[in-house]
């Protein structure tokens, strides 16, 4: 899951190298947090949050497959 | 990944036709780079160069498309072929294999966010639009028959009890198929209230 939102994130941004996801693994939860390039940060998030939603659901229909919960974070 | 191909003639333009014809394509669909320019000599004898030339198609949107669902389905490891067919303005994707329940999602809702990203992505640095859909063994178009289906039984109520009908929430695309198969209705109309994400298509008598 990290590395599908890795790709995903890399795929949309300016600046791929600079993206970079941390994963935190709970009980029965999994916290994905994203980072980008300040200048990427619209790339990822969107109008009204669009991409970011978008971002998320592919994640959550990963995170169905294995059976988990999956949060995306996206950090400044 | 971009196939190049190189090519040996008397001139640089012989060169480049005989890549292209050995390629299939056109001028506008490739990248030229000239190796070896070619030198007739003096009276064709002396000195004689042949032309030397590397054509290599140009990545087009619809294998950048392809590329990222490849990459996404291999790391959602689901099992998928995808099918591309392209022209001028759009990108078609057709999807198929076992896991399709996962790629559609709740009422498409992954299907729609994969051709939204997919769409970002291919014409991230592009200057014209190019329009992107997914397809998923044809649940596009089993969805809209649905939709139309829907659209003119809820119209049919909306006349019998004369009353309007606010359907649920709709993305853009299938709110147009419900506008678009009551437009010609002579009883009721169609409009939206709400801001999307929860924009909902209306049904009242005209």
């Amino acid at each position: 899951m990290k590395e599908l939102l890795e790709l995903i994130a890399k795929s949309l941004v300016d600046f791929p190298d600079e993206v970079s996801v941390n994963e935190v693994e709970g009980e029965k939860s999994i916290i994905l947090e994203l980072r980008v390039a300040k200048d990427d940060m619209g790339k990822v998030i969107g109008r009204q949050g669009r991409i970011a939603k978008a971002i998320r659901t592919v994640v959550k229909a990963a995170a169905v497959k294995e059976n988990k919960r999956v949060v995306v974070e996206i950090l400044q | 990944m971009a196939k190049s191909i190189e090519k040996t003639a008397k001139t640089v333009q012989e060169a480049v036709h005989a890549a292209l014809e050995e390629l299939r394509t056109a001028e506008e669909n490739v990248d030229i780079e000239v190796i070896e320019e070619g030198n007739k000599g003096i009276f064709g004898i002396i000195g004689n160069k042949m032309a030397r030339v590397r054509v290599t198609l140009k990545e087009t949107g619809g294998d950048k498309a392809r590329m990222f669902l490849a990459q996404v389905f291999d790391k959602m490891k689901l099992n998928a072929d995808i099918d591309v067919e392209e022209d001028e303005n759009s990108v078609v994707l057709k999807v198929s294999g076992k896991d399709i329940g996962i790629i559609i999602g709740r009422r498409g809702e992954t299907l729609d966010s994969l051709q939204y990203l997919a769409s970002l992505i291919i014409n991230k640095n592009r200057e014209s639009y190019k329009r992107v859909v997914i397809d998923v063994e044809n649940y596009r178009q089993k969805r809209e028959d649905t939709l139309v289906k829907l659209a003119n039984r809820l119209a049919e109520r909306v006349v019998k009890y004369k009353k309007n009908i606010t359907l649920e929430p709709m993305n853009p695309y299938e709110r147009r198929i419900i506008h678009s198969s009551l437009q010609n209705n002579k009883y009721v109309e169609t409009y939206s209230i709400g801001d999307e994400p929860n924009r909902k298509v209306v049904i009242r008598l005209r």
